[in-house]
Order: C-alpha cells, then structure tokens, then sequence
C-alpha cells in the first residue's frame, strides 16, 4: 500500500483531544488502590503544565460498577451519570475528562443510548428532576485522563529528568502496555488507535524514551471482570486470566507493565504474589515480579518525583529493581513512613516472591 | 496457602508440540479425511452422539489437536451404522474412516 494511503487510514483511528478546560471525575476504587495516582494527575496537569482541571467534592460514583455487577438497572446509572453532568454544567465546563475507564466506557454508553433513543434522555432528564432538581447540558468532548496524557506526552518528556532506558546499557526498557477493556473494546472511535491499534499507553512509553514489545496475549484481559471477581467462586477464572497473561509475556523479558484502568494494575500486580504462592513461579528476573504502574505513577517517575511519594510502596510487587535499572535515586528507609513522616505498619514478606 | 481458589488447567494447544502421527498416517490411507469441512451433518444426525458424545467431526478436529485418549473414547460409541456417511456434503465415507482410524494405534502404526 502506499504511503498516503497508510496515513488517511491511520487517521481514522486518531481523536482529537481538547487541550484543556476539563471537569475532572475520580474513580471510586483507584483512590484505594494506587492513592497517589489521581492527585499526580492533577499535579502535573494544573501546576506543572498549567492546564485547567476542575473537580468538585460533590461528585459521585458513575455507578458503572454496579451496573456492570448487575446490581442496578441502567436507568439509575443514567440518573447518576446525568446528576454529574449537571455538576459539570453548574461549574461551566464543557469537556469530560474521567479517571476510570469503567467510568469512560459507562459515559460513552449513555451518551450513546440517548443519541439513538432521544425518549430514554427525555425520560432521565425528568428523573434528574424530580430526584434533585438538577438539569444539564451534555459534554461536548469525553476523554480518558490518559487521553490527555498521551495529549500531553511530548511536554512531559521536554521536562523529563529521567528516560525508560537502562542506566547500566542505555538499551530502552522493555514495557508491555495494557489497556483497560472499556477503553477501546466498547466503542473503538472513542479511543486513540480505535481496538485494533490502540496507541494511548505505547505512545507514551516511547515517548519516554521505552520499547513497547508486543506478544501474543497482549489484548486479552487482565482477568478482573466484575462479575468473575467479585464473586469467590470464580475467582479462578478470573487468576487464570491473568495467569495465561503473564506464561504469554514472560519469554519477552519485559521489566515493566504500565495500564490505564483502576482493577487492571491491581490485578496485574496483586496476582503475581497468588500465582507465586500456588505454584511457587515468578515472572521477573531473580525472584522478583514484574512491577505494574499507572501511566501517572509512570509519568511522575520520568518527572522525578519521589517514587514513595507517588505511592509504590503499596505495590505487592517490589519496584526497586525497575528504579536501580532507570537510575532513579530512592531512601529505603523512607519506605513505609507515612505522613509527617510518621512510622507505619510494614507489611509482612510473602514466601515466594521476593520483596524488599 | 489455600486462597479459595486456584489456577483453572488451561486449555490452549499448542499446535507446534502435538503429534499428528495418527491424523498424518489417516489422512495417508483416507485421503478424503482432508475434504473435510467440519459442517456437523454427521454428528446431528448420529445414532450414538446423544448417549456417548460420538461425533466424526470432533473425531477429526481432536485428532489434529493430539487429543488421543478423546478420540478413542468417541470411537468406543460407534455403531457402524453409516448415516453419517449417507449425510456427508462432500462425500467422505466417513464409516470407512472411522474404521480405519480404529486400526491405528497412537503412533499411527497398523496395528489391526
């Protein structure tokens, strides 16, 4: 094919991102699972490349969760989607930016299901109404936050202070990308690279000066899915998931994961320690796992912000071998030390993965 | 330590470490075996398939995935009746398959 070709093909799976004015809506589990994330986001967005972010203390859940649970109708996720968008009206933004991608994948839905049946909008509008006295006007633009960082990757790589490169052989570090579910799979317009390729974290990580590496599994799930989770009983499926993942990457040698979903670093990282456990393997170099970060975790890394700052201590798997590799200076003594610099608990060491 | 739950066996083949000596040596002697095209009139119509899962077109697929001790265990159902042979769209005398394929052993030696 020819080269022009390519490119007019290649620019049907790009978005154009807005570049700032957003209404920022948090996600209800990363705040538990990675803490430091969502706050590094707005860090480096508002004070470090002075964009304007908005949020407000009076936002929800989108309650995609529970629907995806089956735990609630869709007209009540609607009602609540729409009491954010009022939020977001009364605060006089027109853009969406959200943490989750759950939440993303749940936005898009709804927009999507009033634009073909008008009535259902009619009919949630009212509800909105008579619940809280609230009317909206519905976002113009709805991005991921990583969107906007992949928006944004070339500003933070001026302001870099370290790259994704072997200190020791100035070779890139090999980094598999894993995007959530609901990013691109739901409506593959909406995601930068549409489903087939989606570029969002890659983009990044070269950016960064990485090498993304591609394998065969790279698209499946990371094995989370709500209704396999959540429920004891298939947690099996859901650890075999991650499991098959992890056999499928493991001969690329990769020293990182990054993603862009609040359950797929979690489950990424946390059942490395349930697979070591049960059958004793572990998928990095010398014992060690392989450590999963955000992409914000990521970014504040290659900015130079102190990695217990940015929360990596509450990884199970240990990230020191990633920042000697990089070269990124840390105080193992200020590990586990909380705020003011107070002593907290340190965790117990499991028996198969090695941890500091 | 028991979590409550554990891995789940995975199911992936590996098609570069099956041996297909069976399916090879059958596809040799029963060159129709390879007109195949997996359509399933000869499992919907067989006598057996409702009480001991016998199905041809199974049959064939879990020969080229190694699955031997699947197979033998589908073959032991097998009537001889033949409607699947008077089914078959492209023609293949599918109890004549079924009977060679019963005289093969594992390494796809003639053993009958």
């Amino acid at each position: 094919m020819i080269y022009q070709g390519k490119q007019k093909i290649w620019a049907d799976y790009q978005k154009e991102i807005p570049d700032n004015h957003y209404f920022y809506v948090r996600s209800c589990i990363r705040q538990n699972f990675f803490p430091a994330s969502e706050r590094y986001f707005l860090k480096i967005c508002r004070d470090l490349l002075g964009r304007d972010i908005y949020e407000t203390e009076h936002h929800t859940t989108c309650a995609g969760i529970a629907y995806h649970c089956d735990t609630l109708p869709q007209e009540t996720a609607m009602t609540v989607v729409a009491r954010q968008f009022a939020l977001m009206t009364e605060a006089g933004y027109e853009n969406l930016v959200t943490s989750c991608i759950t939440s993303f994948g749940n936005y898009c839905e709804v927009l999507e299901s009033w634009r073909e049946f008008p009535e259902l909008e009619a009919m949630i509008r009212e509800n909105l109404w008579k619940a809280c006295r609230r009317e909206f006007n519905k976002p113009k633009y709805v991005a991921h936050a990583s969107d906007l960082v992949y928006k944004l990757r070339g500003e933070i790589a001026e302001r870099a202070k370290f790259h994704l490169v072997s200190r020791a052989t100035g070779e890139p570090l090999r980094i598999v990308e894993h995007i959530g579910c609901h990013y691109s799979k739901m409506f593959p317009h909406k995601g930068v690279g549409g489903a087939e390729y989606p570029c969002v974290l890659s983009g990044m990580a070269e950016a960064w000066g990485g090498q993304v590496i591609d394998y065969p599994e790279r698209r499946h799930c990371c094995g989370y899915g709500f209704r396999q989770y959540h429920v004891r009983a298939n947690r099996g499926y859901s650890l075999s998931n991650t499991h098959k993942k992890f056999e499928s990457m493991e001969p690329f040698h990769p020293d990182m994961i990054i993603t862009n979903c609040p359950g797929c670093p979690y489950f990424l990282d946390r059942w490395q320690y349930v697979i070591a456990e049960q059958t004793g393997k572990t998928y990095g170099r010398n014992g060690y796992g392989i450590p999963v970060l955000t992409y914000e975790e990521l970014a504040g890394l290659v900015l130079g912000v102190d990695p217990w700052d940015l929360g990596l201590q509450i990884h199970q798997v240990a990230v020191e071998p990633l920042l000697d590799k990089i070269g990124i200076p840390y105080d193992p003594a200020r590990k586990y030390l909380g705020m003011d610099e107070k002593k907290i608990m340190t965790p117990g060491l499991p028996t198969s993965l090695k941890c500091f | 330590m028991d979590f409550g739950f554990k891995l789940s066996p995975s199911s992936a083949v590996n098609l570069d470490t099956v041996d297909r000596r069976r399916y090879d040596r059958l596809v040799q002697l029963q060159p129709d075996a390879l007109t195949c095209i997996g359509c399933g009139s000869c499992s919907a119509t067989c006598t057996s398939a409702s009480w001991t899962g016998m199905s041809v077109r199974k049959v064939l697929l879990g020969l080229q995935r190694g699955r031997d001790e699947e197979v033998d265990k589908m073959l032991s159902g097998c009537m001889l009746c033949g409607k699947c042979t008077m089914v078959c769209p492209r023609g293949i005398n599918t109890r004549q398959l079924i009977l060679t394929l019963c005289r093969l052993d594992k390494n796809g030696e003639v053993v009958r």
